[in-house]
């Protein structure tokens, strides 16, 4: 079990994915996991054991570093990239579902079990907006643990056991916070795709929404307009129709006893409408 | 997730790249990421640990390393090489877009080979000439940036074997021994002539593509008069 396995999983979302998020996938996969694999984590391998303090006290080196450093930020990081590839993962377990509901009922349910309509899209959108919290989240956590991103050379510590203030000084401080940097670019980079992705799905499907209805209104207005042919054509009744908008209309041919009579009121468009 | 992943990504760009572009790629493999890979990552394996300083003031060792060495070497290297290699995903992504487009078009109308479509070729050219030569001109530019860098950083190629430093708070100077000096020298040198290598190779397919397609468009008036 390694990263490998998580890009394993997370290469099955980008069938799924629109054009944004593919290339969401591809600044993790590669300015987030591989440089993490390939150069971060050397970069704090030995952190604990280059820290060090001008005292000879047993365990201040110790509580020192406890102190200073809670959670390693290398371990923030992979947390980080874990909970922010996961909620991708809802994407794949729905199509699944969605796979397993057309084998069980052994018919065809959906125009395609990967397209992205309705109960997909729901879940699309809530796996983006995980993502954006999860992102924000651990960037406000980065900052507030170690106030800031930087990573000072010296920092000062007055912890039992160690006497007075002790100078303890970090290794490797500025190619840290280099690194550091680096994960909140591509951090944001990442919370601006994500966002962006958001609004075009949500500003797409409300266009065709849109205009689903009104090509729905138009239809049914086409198919008013077909039934009003079918009536005996006669002279009064067609320029009756064509004149009128929306009062009632009396098609009558009283001189024709086999005709029909149409009324067309207010409330009879209004429920073949709705 | 290391550096096989990436090879195997760049590698499905390699059957749509130029011949130059496949050799490109070929020495990138073998004679940078394998070379960082299975040799210098040893090298500057104990970089910090055998980094000694003539002093017994705590502190002061750390803070010369991170003064002399603000980025490592080989964390370098591995952006370098990250760098220049993601400008080739571009055409992947635009390879990967034209074919998801005909697979639209075509599994509509006909039966589709998949396998087919996706072992197709595509030729450069058209907006595909476009994506492909910017993504060679990025290639240069990260090259040159991180040849720069390289160079400002640590003052040129070489790796002293003494350092003189006097960051507090070690005690006025103080000097420093770098650990394998010489060995470092080489692999730096090495890496810098195959960084230069590739510079000239993408400085000729760029050409190459250049001049094929001005080849090209003045045979186009020709044809229609």
């Amino acid at each position: 079990m390694s990263w490998g396995f998580l890009r394993d999983i997370l290469s099955g979302v980008n069938k799924y994915s629109t054009g944004i998020g593919r290339i969401w996938l591809a600044i993790v996969f590669i300015f987030r996991l591989l440089v993490y694999v390939v150069a971060a984590e050397h970069v704090w391998k030995d952190e604990q054991k280059e820290f060090e303090c001008n005292i000879r006290q047993p365990g201040c080196e110790n509580v020192c570093f406890d102190h200073f450093f809670p959670v390693s930020q290398i371990r923030l990081w992979a947390l980080q990239l874990i909970m922010v590839s996961t909620p991708s993962l809802l994407v794949v377990l729905h199509v699944a579902y969605r796979k397993s509901r057309e084998k069980r009922h052994k018919q065809k349910l959906y125009k395609n079990p990967g397209s992205m309509d309705g109960g997909l899209l729901f879940t699309y959108l809530i796996s983006l907006i995980f993502k954006t919290g999860f992102e924000i989240g651990f960037l406000v956590l980065f900052y507030k643990l170690y106030g800031g991103f930087n990573v000072p050379r010296l920092v000062k510590c007055d912890m039992r056991p160690c006497p007075n203030t002790v100078d303890c000084y970090i290794s490797k401080p500025t190619e840290k916070k280099v690194f550091l940097y680096f994960v909140v670019v591509t951090s944001c980079l990442c919370i601006v795709l994500n966002v962006s992705e958001l609004s075009y799905l949500i500003f797409k499907y409300t266009i065709k929404c849109c205009l689903q209805r009104y090509d729905k209104k138009v239809q049914i207005m086409k198919s008013e307009c077909q039934k009003l042919k079918y009536i005996d054509p006669d002279e009064t009744a067609r320029t009756a129709l064509f004149h009128s908008n929306a009062s009632p209309v009396l098609v009558n041919t009283p001189d024709k006893p086999e005709s029909k009579t149409y009324l067309l009121t207010r409330e009879e468009d209004k429920n073949d409408i709705a | 997730m290391d550096w096989g992943s990436l090879q195997k990504v760049l590698g499905g760009v390699n059957k749509h790249s130029t011949s130059i572009g496949k050799i490109w790629l070929t020495v990138l493999f073998i004679f940078r990421v394998m070379i960082l890979v299975v040799a210098a990552e040893r090298v500057w394996g104990d970089e910090q640990s055998d980094f000694v300083c003539n002093t017994l003031q705590p502190g002061c060792k750390n803070v010369c390393y991170d003064h002399f060495f603000p980025i490592s070497h080989i964390r370098l290297w591995a952006l370098q090489l990250i760098f220049v290699s993601t400008p080739a995903l571009l055409v992947a992504m635009h390879i990967a877009h034209r074919r998801h487009e005909k697979k639209r078009q075509l599994t509509s109308s006909e039966k589709v080979d998949i396998e087919e479509l996706n072992k197709q070729k595509f030729h450069i050219q058209g907006p595909l000439w476009w994506t492909y030569t910017c993504s060679i001109f990025f290639r240069i530019i990260f090259e040159a940036v991180f040849m720069y860098v390289f160079y400002v950083m640590y003052d040129g190629y070489q790796m002293p074997r003494l350092l003189k430093c006097s960051a507090w708070p070690c005690p006025n100077t103080v000097d420093c021994f770098v650990s394998r000096p010489t060995e470092k020298t080489m692999f730096t040198i090495f890496m810098l002539s195959v960084s230069g290598i590739c510079m000239l190779l993408n400085v000729a397919e760029m050409c190459y593509l250049v001049i094929k397609f001005c080849m090209k468009a003045p045979r186009k008036p020709a044809t229609l008069n």
